[in-house]
């Protein structure tokens, strides 16, 4: 079921914090964060952010088409790498 | 035989299942479609005069996206979901179940015919 229109996207809050400081200070940098759940707002397009898959960071380099994703959406964690045998990969 | 939108229907089904033979109706809509051109479900398609056949095609034309137009529209958003990266494309571009199914038995729909991997050669004393 999809997440009432009531409450708003979920984003982590901190998170929110730091995009909109960056934005109005105009300098770049990579944000990291292990907040995976949170919504990606038109706010965020244009930014770089490091997230957590559990292991290390993954950077994200946010675009137009990613926003209504979440951020953890663009930082699998898991890896599959090929079967035993297989030659390919 | 009555021809919409680049379909031929079956000329003897009922015409609420007639519609599904297009790409994009299914039974609900096909019904709605039918009520607003005030056909009944059971008439078979035979039967439709040419005014009706007309006002189907003006519904169909308004307000529903079918055939080549829709699936091209499917394919735009798949590719959409393929160039962003997110988890959902990248199963997407491996052919593997999209939303997280299980994937250790079955989901041969999306993997495609089984591919029999030759058994390992039994260690022989």
């Amino acid at each position: 079921m999809s997440r009432s229109l009531k409450k708003g996207p979920f984003i982590a809050y901190k998170l929110e914090k730091r995009i909109i400081q960056m934005n109005e200070s105009n300098k770049k940098s990579v944000i990291k964060t292990w907040s995976r759940a949170s919504m990606i707002s038109p706010d965020f397009v244009g930014n770089t952010i490091a997230v957590h898959n559990g292991n290390k960071f993954i950077p994200v380099y946010i675009t137009e088409n990613m926003v209504g994703h979440k951020l953890g959406e663009f930082a699998p964690t898991r890896t599959f790498r090929g079967h035993a045998g297989n030659k390919k990969s | 035989m009555a021809r919409i939108v680049g379909v031929d229907l079956p000329k003897n089904k009922r015409s609420e299942i007639a519609l599904t033979y297009i790409y994009g109706i299914g039974r609900s809509s096909a019904r709605k479609i039918l009520d607003k051109a005030g056909i009944s479900y059971d008439k078979k398609v035979a039967d439709w005069s040419d005014g009706e056949i007309t006002s189907i095609r003006n519904i169909l034309n308004e307000g529903y996206k079918v055939e080549g137009e829709l699936r091209s529209m499917v394919q735009l958003s798949i590719k959409r979901l393929m160039d962003i990266g997110c988890y959902r494309g990248i199963r997407h571009r491996l052919g593997l179940p999209v939303r997280g199914q299980s994937t250790k038995n079955n989901a041969r729909t999306r993997k495609g015919k089984k591919k029999t991997v030759a058994n390992k050669k039994k260690a022989t004393k």
